[in-house]
């Protein structure tokens, strides 16, 4: 291979170290109004009345927005792409403390600033409840008295039947015979765990700018899936697919809090109603209280052998969604998936119940379910070893799915050898543990790639450059450079011949979502059939020109060999056309073939950690990191080690420092001051970013997707170490100074007992 | 709303602009659509604003810009020379010491401040200067790497770990 395989220098690097990339934060167009959201200052209440005359008379203000006046306009007012419940601005009632209630349009963002002070919204207080259990029990405050359409399947299999009070979704599924395994197991290991509620922090806060144009309607946005924006928004004006462009320029961070819509609806709603282009940017406070990912109570117990074998494992899990539904069945269907691990389990029980309650809407965040999960699973082999008096490491050896294996009945074997990952894991690490690190580490499997529906379209010019049409998002990740990669690869030509089109539903080919790892292994796929499509339209042009059968046309590196004659795919289509031309290929993936069977590939979480503790403060100190970044063929390896390092490095953030906080109805800590992001004095001391490249993925040239796994098990490795050095395993994340200092003082209470 | 005239030398042009008080200088740079300049957290930690005020980095989020009346500003657009790019510049590029981008532009910026103040500065002075810059997608191991390589061009860029093959 000539280009894959290669660190090959960012396609975007100039604009993003000089300044010149533009974000859509960045844009702006002649005539632009702005936009100021005015949010509920209750929990859970009825809207008894709005007054906004106040403020539609302040100067500057063009309109002054309600949800009264969507309905009164014949617009859908709500969106979701799962379940039609999330209103674009609350209909008669608000379901958290922080829910757009009405939008201010002005000239400029200080008077609609102002005049949003004037708006004046009547409640009617109702009950509410922002912990999950609560909502859940009998008498609860009850969120949705309706549920919202249907739209989508993602996380409902189970169907709407059975859900009733404050349930979104439940996601269950068992073989075996649990309960007979755990009476008659050796050894049982049970207890509860929590995750915490997470904020994603992409710096480039949620923002859009909309606008008519001869009748469709043109979004700018942060927007990671813009084909998913764009159904919500066509649904909303009643307009076609077609009239609605979405176009996600450069965006800053997503890790996916910027799938599904955010603010879209409600910048084209400003523009709707006032016939102004509509630019709104929220603040960092107002983009946490847009999206958060949820937390999880689990209940966990795990059945073993005398010599640690799995006999059973039986998980309860209770996630809490927030008030409405959007992503919450399937990041709730994911937990249930990744909590158990991926390991041979003769009786499975799951049951996992995404909640509603008053707080912040959950959605997507890096690896959804998989950290959740995997702090009870994988903390509970640490704790079963323990027990067991077996090495950890041996313990899960014992237990894990081989190359091949089934995980889960019906789904695609397991496309990697995560025992070889995890031996190199454990070396790499000392363990279990020499040095005065304390060691832990821990495997995950995800079900990822989401479904894969992808296209993509390659144009070769007269001159044999090509131009890339993607429907995926550069977030960051460096999806540009990598499929730039596959195409040079693919068609033989130099990389800097390659140019991409990306994240604009007005101009480039569907792709479903850009998320769950799945640009390169999926969206790399449609590349390389549009390079088949695109050369067997070049060798059709040259047996014209040469008036040969097809079959005499043989492709080359770079154009074809015919008659005993080179000629590059430029030299063709010049034959052909006589002057200028280029020619068209197109390729699409579906569900069938090599995705046949879901999931399109296993993401595998190989990570962990060596930590010291200060016994005076409970500072936990990271000594070392490692990653194995089991790839299958990393197409451009210092990206890979870039989605591993920023993965791990946000999985430490949950696992020691990060968690939304809520004290009543109130989110306490929305500002980046009080929610403590990993920085630079977080780096650990050690970093090593190992690669596994076996060519076992379903991918191009045997890759599979990264970008998550390398975060997913470090919540749980983090809360083993501590464990392991301290003689008690945290059941809590984050592990913050305060909490493993508690623990400490606990086991020293309890000694002092005996 | 008073308005007043300032003097000031941005990006190495002499410029004199009528800014309102309550202006920020955030305001006033992305108004004279100086855009790489970004605007994140709002409160003085994030580091994605970062400016170069008499050489010094500052929050321009909290900074108003009629406090650089007489003064210096110097912006990520003033970085390159042309189409030469400043060594910090390039060595972010070949460390790949960014990813979506958005708080790159203070990174640098702050890293230039160091840089001029402390040109060989080591790891742990690097990390101590730059603590007030956030970046979420890379983890800063290579921000730190980049920033290192400026001080020291003798240093050798490792190859990318061939890793670990089928057995």
């Amino acid at each position: 291979m000539r280009v894959a395989g290669t660190s090959a220098p960012r396609t975007d690097g100039i604009a993003k170290v000089t300044g010149a990339a533009r974000y859509a934060i960045d844009l702006s167009v002649p005539g632009m109004a702005h936009v100021i959201v005015v949010r509920s200052s209750r929990a859970h209440a009825n809207i008894r009345g709005i007054e906004t005359s106040a403020a539609a008379a302040a100067p500057g203000v063009l309109r002054v927005i309600t949800g009264a006046d969507l309905l009164a306009a014949g617009l859908t007012p709500y969106y979701g792409h799962v379940v039609l419940d999330h209103p674009v601005l609350a209909i008669g009632k608000v379901r958290f403390h922080g829910e757009p209630v009405a939008l201010v349009v002005a000239e400029s963002r200080r008077e609609a600033a102002e005049a949003a002070d004037l708006v004046e919204v009547d409640y009617e207080e109702l009950p509410s409840v922002t912990d999950a259990v609560e909502a859940l029990a009998p008498g609860a405050p009850v969120l949705h008295e309706a549920r919202g359409e249907r739209v989508g399947d993602e996380g409902m299999d189970g169907g709407e039947a059975g859900l009733a009070g404050n349930v979104c979704s439940v996601a269950e599924f068992e073989w075996g015979d649990v309960d007979a395994a755990f009476k008659t197991a050796p050894v049982v290991v049970e207890g509860e765990y929590r995750y915490p509620m997470l904020y994603g922090y992409a710096m480039e806060p949620y923002n859009a700018l909309a606008f008519f144009d001869q009748g469709d309607l043109v979004v700018y946005s942060s927007a990671q899936h813009v084909y998913m924006v764009r159904r919500d928004l066509a649904r909303m004006f009643g307009l076609a697919l077609a009239r609605v462009r979405v176009i996600a320029p450069y965006v800053g961070g997503g890790y996916g809090t910027k799938s599904y819509t955010k603010v879209e609806g409600m910048t084209a709603m400003a523009t709707y109603f006032t016939g102004r282009p509509a630019k709104l940017d929220c603040s960092v406070e107002e983009a946490m209280l847009t999206t958060r990912s949820d937390s999880a109570l689990i209940k966990a117990r795990s059945a073993f052998t005398k010599d640690g074998m799995l006999l059973a494992r039986d998980f309860e899990i209770i996630m809490n969604s927030g008030a409405y539904t959007d992503n919450s069945p399937l990041v709730n269907q994911k937990t249930a998936n990744r909590c158990f691990g991926p390991y041979k389990i003769p009786a499975l029980r799951v049951r996992a119940t995404s909640t509603f309650t008053n707080t912040v809407p959950a959605s997507s965040l890096r690896g959804f379910g998989a950290p959740v999960g995997n702090i009870a699973g994988e903390l509970q082999m640490d704790e079963a070893a323990h027990k067991l008096g077996i090495d950890a490491v041996e313990l899960r050896l014992k237990n894990l799915v081989g190359p091949g294996e089934q995980l889960l009945p019906g789904k695609r074997g397991l496309d990697a050898d995560l025992k070889d990952d995890l031996r190199c894991l454990s070396g790499s690490l000392g363990w279990p543990g020499t040095g005065p690190g304390s060691v832990g580490l821990g495997v995950s499997a995800s079900d990822a790639g989401a479904y894969p529906t992808s296209t993509a379209a390659v144009r070769i010019h007269a001159d044999s450059s090509v131009t890339l049409f993607t429907g995926s998002t550069e977030l960051g990740q460096g999806s540009r450079t990598v499929l730039s990669q596959i195409v040079a690869e693919d068609l033989g030509i130099p990389l800097d011949t390659v140019s991409i089109v990306s994240g604009d539903t007005g101009v480039v080919t569907y792709e479903r979502t850009t998320g769950a790892s799945r640009t390169t292994t999926v969206t790399g796929r449609a590349i390389q059939e549009a390079c088949k499509d695109a050369r067997l339209r070049v060798r059709e042009l040259a047996a014209q020109v040469f008036a040969v059968p097809l079959a005499a046309v043989e492709d080359s590196l770079a154009g074809v060999r015919v008659e005993q004659q080179d000629l590059s795919y430029g030299e063709v289509i010049e034959r052909w056309f006589g002057a200028g031309g280029e020619v068209l290929g197109h390729g699409a993936v579906r569900k069938a073939d090599g995705f046949a069977m879901m999931p399109p590939f296993w993401e595998i979480g190989c990570s962990g950690v060596s930590l010291t503790i200060d016994r005076e403060t409970g500072v936990v100190t990271i000594e070392k990191l490692t990653t194995i970044g089991d790839v299958g063929f990393a197409i451009n390896p210092a990206l890979v080690h870039g989605q591993d390092a920023g993965a791990s490095m946000m999985g430490l953030g949950a696992a020691l420092h990060e968690e939304l906080v809520y004290e009543g109805e109130q989110l306490v800590n929305s500002n980046i001051v009080d929610y403590r992001v990993p920085r630079f004095s977080d780096i650990p001391k050690e970093v090593e970013l190992i690669l596994a490249q076996r060519r076992d993925g379903s991918g191009p040239y045997g890759a599979k997707g990264a970008g998550e796994g390398a975060g997913n098990t470090i919540g749980g490795a983090v809360a083993s170490a501590i464990g392991r050095a301290i003689g008690i395993f945290p059941h809590e994340l984050p592990a913050t100074p305060e909490r493993v200092w508690r623990l400490m003082r606990a086991t020293e209470d309890a000694q002092k007992k005996r | 709303m008073a308005r007043r005239e300032i003097g000031l030398t941005l990006n190495g042009v002499e410029r004199t602009l009528e800014v309102e008080d309550q202006v920020l200088l955030i305001e006033l740079v992305r108004g004279l659509g100086l855009v790489g300049t970004k605007l994140s957290c709002d409160t003085q930690v994030c580091g994605a604003c970062t400016v170069l005020l008499d050489g010094r980095p500052v929050s321009s989020c909290t900074t108003l810009a009629i406090e650089a009346e007489g003064r210096t500003v110097d912006t990520i657009e003033g970085l390159a020379d042309g189409n030469q790019l400043h060594p910090i510049q390039q060595a972010f590029i070949d460390r790949f010491a960014f990813q979506c981008g958005y708080c790159t532009p203070g990174m640098i910026m702050a890293a230039k401040a160091l840089l001029d103040e402390r040109p060989h500065p080591d790891a742990a002075t690097v990390k101590h200067w730059m603590e007030g810059n956030i970046c979420r997608c890379t983890g800063y191991g290579t921000i730190v790497e980049a920033v290192l390589d400026v001080s020291d061009p003798s240093r050798v860029l490792p190859a990318p770990s061939a890793g670990r093959g089928a057995r």
